[in-house]
């Protein structure tokens, strides 16, 4: 692996060792960031299912039922809070707001995303 | 000097240029509260004449020795044996990240360095402006009559470089010091050429907020801060410009 940048070091981008605490916010952005453009072409898909007739919908809305999808779903819920409340955070710093705590707002807004998500998992697989 | 003596491998990234990099251990009886680069400087001296390190004060003031100890980025200089380490352990050292390697440890900072000067860092500064805002500036009289002035913190060793996640995607990125610098020369001097040279995709806006930089520097410069701060001027000044009557505009341009 060559010491300069470049795109073949590519898994330099997620190797948080040795890193501090805004590198882990800077790996969620990226892993989350990636996870919802895959599920946005995941989703153009499905809705060009409605094209095909409604035989072809129903068929692909019985498969999306199953429990992986909704684990799949639980992730793109977790995604998008994750990216969306570290945004907040780095929105706020680049207007120069909270800049020199945003250890403790990465923090807190991470624990927050965790209960965002517990919630939305709990009300996805208790209600069947 | 302590009473014992620790056993310590030091595993070393050794790379000839164009060569293929290996790692290559040595094993030394160190005191814990020596510094890393001692016992570089001693692996060079009793065990290896080839290695190629750079070092020059010893007192983390000419910002040469900076390296990756256990993968983070350090002044080794300043950094004992006893803080990465025990006795029996392990030491791996590697150059810096993000600059091409000349030889083993040492890295072509070159580049930084123009990058440095284009961006007019100027080594002393008033007082006022060389501490950040948020810093008690000490008060100094001055007997000249002249505003006191001070070295300013960077010691451009490059270590926020190495550690910067964004300047690990794009070489293209001019990286935390330099826009500090530019930072602190807009602080002396609110000239429009400082937010332009900052202003561009490989300048502030390419900055993900890691913070790492802000982390690793041995100085306490805190270019994270600098560069928010002057995003936070940037977005101030567009978002006013939005409001400007466009008569006021075409007369400042």
């Amino acid at each position: 692996m060559s010491n300069q940048p470049q795109s073949a070091n590519w898994p330099r981008w997620f190797d948080p060792r040795s890193r501090s605490l805004g590198t882990f916010g800077f790996i969620l952005n990226r892993v989350t960031a990636l996870g919802l453009t895959l599920y946005l072409l995941m989703h153009l898909i499905a809705l060009g299912q409605l094209a095909k007739g409604a035989d072809a919908y129903d068929g692909f809305i019985a498969l999306v039922k199953n429990p992986l999808f909704k684990l799949g779903e639980l992730l793109v819920i977790a995604a998008g809070v994750i990216h969306g409340l570290n945004g907040i955070r780095i929105a706020l710093n680049s207007f120069g707001v909270g800049v020199r705590y945003q250890k403790s707002t990465f923090i807190v807004l991470m624990a927050v995303a965790v209960l965002v998500i517990a919630f939305f998992a709990f009300k996805m697989f208790s209600e069947g | 000097m302590t009473e014992q003596l620790w056993q310590v491998h030091f595993k070393v990234r050794r790379q000839r240029t164009g060569g293929k990099p290996y790692v290559q251990t040595f094993t030394l009886e160190v005191d814990p509260e020596e510094y890393i680069l001692d016992a570089v400087e001693r692996i060079w001296a009793f065990h290896d004449r080839t290695l190629t390190y750079r070092h020059a004060c010893h007192h983390s003031t000419c910002g040469a020795c900076g390296m990756r100890v256990n993968g983070r980025e350090k002044l080794t200089c300043i950094t004992t044996i006893r803080s990465v380490t025990q006795n029996g352990g392990t030491v791996r050292i590697d150059p810096l990240r993000n600059f091409p390697v000349v030889s083993d440890l040492v890295v072509d900072m070159g580049h930084f360095f123009l990058r440095m000067d284009k961006s007019g860092f100027n080594s002393v500064a008033p007082v006022a402006a060389a501490c950040l805002p948020y810093e008690q500036p000490q008060s100094a009289e001055s007997s000249t009559g002249r505003k006191p002035e001070r070295l300013v913190d960077c010691i451009e060793c490059g270590l926020c470089i190495s550690v910067c996640p964004a300047a690990n995607t794009d070489k293209e990125y001019v990286g935390p010091a330099v826009l500090a610098s530019l930072h602190l020369m807009y602080s002396q001097n609110p000239s429009q050429e400082f937010i332009n040279q900052a202003d561009d995709h490989t300048g502030l806006w390419r900055c993900h907020s890691a913070y790492e930089c802000t982390e690793v520097c041995p100085s306490g410069v805190d270019p994270a801060w600098r560069i928010m701060d002057m995003r936070k001027k940037v977005m101030s000044d567009r978002i006013k410009s939005i409001f400007r009557p466009r008569s006021q505009e075409k007369k400042n341009v």
